[in-house]
């Protein structure tokens, strides 16, 4: 009697869990295990998909010097976005954990705006504002800060102010999150012992932040490696990034283990990354996460 | 040592007045506490003399030195939190050390002074421990060595005990008493734990709505409470409807029960009826034939030390604590007799209008 009732109570949360496990196997497991064999099909120009496997994928993006530069291309841009949502982010939570809970409502919706508007809508939305004919441009034109119209449309400098756009939110409610958790008289705590209030941030808010700005910098960083439209749209043909390059092998190529084989590293790029931040930070501030 | 001085300082959020005009002055190396229920106004006083919240309006004075607009770095105020606010990055050293660093302590002087505060409240060797590996208790004794650490001219405590168990409790009432004492360092106390605030005071200010309703020693305050509300608020006390039976001027008899006594009365008391004030500890119980009054025990409970006894009786519900003496005096349901000595009763001669 005991030992069945103990079987079926440990069965149970297997069984529950079935729809979600299942659910997860179909749209993400498989697909991803699909995608890593067809990555070591062997391809040829005329006959397409070859029934043979070797690495020969990954030699040539790992020897080619065109895709290491596009690899290195989206990791900068996507460590710059990265490190501008950082800088944005943190003292705009700051501003708005200061602020009348009526402002601060009407703010969020402000901030959250961009995660409203469909990603397509608010690019070319983007592409009215920086194209050489474009709102910026004209204004900065019009007040004689510039004589020739500067060059943000299908540039590396458009992509990164589009992404740092849309990203920022998840920063804000990451930081948001982690700031609810602090003990507001730490703050008070640090002023009474002589610290004023910028040595108050940098020493005492700042680290327990640290959480905050990690699991945002991790969301904004993997989503920026791997952004598609906003590169497409925004920075067309000369901005190529990991993405688009491999939706050109996909669609335009049809060299889909080649495809396939960027997908599995950039995939791989990212884990890496993000695994070594992680633990790097952790390390660091190991009290705080305690 | 430094002396203390509030003037008519009052702060207001809005239309709500969280405190009007306090006058309070805190003599050198002496302890006051803050006694008052929650929304009294005595967290924000406190805050205000630490410096995190602007005053609407007066003055706070440390040793003839006008610090009103003075930022709170620059106070020299340590202050010990409710939830200790210890950094939780820092281990125990680098946050008693905090306070020293700031002030461009040289490195080995501050090691020695973060030893000497750590072995002032008697934790030596847990330099190098994070506050999420230290007990509650542990916990607020750092917050008091990081505040004592910087020698501060004045020690604020703000609710300091209130997140440790009763026992605990006990035992840091004695021990941070004892350490103001021997550090001769100007102390302030808000608490709403009247236990709390008798054991360690050497004043109390009892404050309701935002004023201090009263001042004095806690002997004073506890025996010869200056309003009602000072009366209940701390510890029990015995309501007695009275008569005013004569009167000249303000010295006037009143009768309650079957015993009469002559007290002053207010100027504004014209009605006869009157409030009477016993403590339960000023009660006695007897045989019912010799006693002041009879009445029958409803409640009884024992506290060890001592007996608590409820006693119905023809003037109301009448609370009586007995020392335990090891006889027991009556058992529920019994009538029994209740004596008081007439100097025991009290009138609140003077109830603020606006307390």
């Amino acid at each position: 009697m005991a030992s069945s009732t103990h079987q079926t109570s440990r069965g149970l949360p297997w069984l529950l869990s079935l729809p979600a496990l299942a659910l997860f196997l179909a749209l993400l497991a498989i697909p991803l295990v699909l995608t890593a064999i067809l990555s070591f099909n062997a391809f040829d120009g005329m006959r397409g998909i070859q029934q043979s496997y070797g690495f020969g994928n990954y030699l040539e993006i790992l020897l080619d010097g065109y895709y290491r530069e596009i690899f290195l291309r989206t990791g900068g841009m996507a460590l710059a976005v990265t490190l501008i949502c950082i800088v944005l982010g943190v003292p705009e939570t700051l501003i708005l954990a200061k602020m009348k809970p009526v402002w601060r409502g009407t703010f969020f919706v402000v901030i959250l705006g961009p995660l409203l508007i469909s990603v397509v809508v608010r690019t070319l939305g983007w592409s009215v504002l920086l194209g050489s004919q474009g709102v910026v441009n004209t204004v900065l034109r019009g007040l004689g800060l510039v004589d020739e119209p500067i060059r943000l449309l299908f540039s590396m400098t458009g992509v990164i102010i589009v992404l740092t756009h849309v990203f920022l939110p998840f920063m804000v409610i990451a930081v948001w999150s982690a700031m609810q958790r602090l003990d507001g008289q730490i703050e008070h705590a640090a002023r009474s012992l002589g610290a004023g209030p910028f040595t108050t941030f940098r020493r005492i808010m700042l680290p327990q932040l640290m959480p905050g700005i990690l699991s945002g910098a991790i969301i904004v960083f993997a989503l920026a490696a791997s952004a598609y439209a906003t590169p497409a749209i925004i920075g067309g043909r000369r901005v190529k990034v990991v993405a688009t390059t491999l939706y050109d092998e996909f669609f335009n190529s049809l060299n889909w283990p080649l495809g396939a084989a960027i997908a599995v590293l950039l995939l791989l790029a990212n884990i890496l990354i993000i695994v070594g931040c992680n633990r790097l930070v952790e390390r660091r501030f190991k009290q705080v996460f305690a | 040592m430094s002396s203390l001085s509030l003037r008519a300082l009052s702060k207001s959020y809005g239309p709500v007045q969280a405190v009007r005009g306090v006058d309070l002055d805190v003599n050198e190396g002496e302890f006051l506490s803050l006694l008052g229920p929650s929304g009294c106004g005595k967290t924000t006083t406190l805050q205000m003399v630490a410096g995190f919240v602007p005053p609407t309006t007066g003055s706070i004075v440390v040793d003839g030195q006008d610090l009103t607009s003075i930022a709170p770095e620059k106070r020299d105020m340590g202050v010990v939190f409710q939830s200790y606010a210890l950094f939780p990055h820092m281990n125990v050293a680098q946050n008693i050390g905090f306070g020293l660093e700031m002030r461009r302590v040289e490195r080995g002087e501050l090691k020695r002074r973060v030893e000497e505060a750590l072995a002032m409240v008697r934790l030596a060797g847990l330099e190098g421990r994070y506050p999420s590996e230290l007990s509650g208790g542990q916990r607020q004794r750092v917050a008091i060595a990081r505040a004592l650490a910087i020698r501060p001219r004045v020690l604020l405590l703000d609710e300091p005990m209130s997140n440790l168990d009763a026992k605990l409790r006990g035992e840091m009432h004695v021990e941070l008493r004892s350490l103001q004492r021997r550090l001769g360092i100007t102390a302030i106390l808000v608490t709403h734990d009247q236990v709390e605030a008798m054991t360690m005071s050497d004043r109390i200010a009892v404050m309701t709505n935002g004023g201090i309703a009263q001042l004095g020693t806690p002997q004073e305050v506890y025996d010869r409470p200056a309003s009602q509300f000072a009366s209940s608020f701390l510890g029990h006390t015995n309501v007695l409807s009275g008569r005013i039976e004569s009167r000249i001027a303000d010295e006037a008899t009143v009768r309650v029960g079957p015993t009469a006594f002559r007290t002053r009365v207010a100027k504004d008391q014209v009605t006869p009826d009157i409030a009477v004030f016993v403590r339960p500890e000023r009660l006695r119980l007897g045989s019912p034939d010799q006693a002041t009054l009879q009445g029958r025990v409803s409640t009884r409970l024992f506290l060890g030390g001592s007996w608590i006894y409820e006693i119905e009786t023809e003037l109301g519900m009448l609370r009586i604590t007995q020392q335990n003496t090891g006889t027991v005096q009556a058992e529920e349901g019994e009538t029994i007799g209740v004596s008081w000595n007439a100097e025991d009763l009290r009138v609140i001669a003077t109830e603020r209008s606006d307390g």
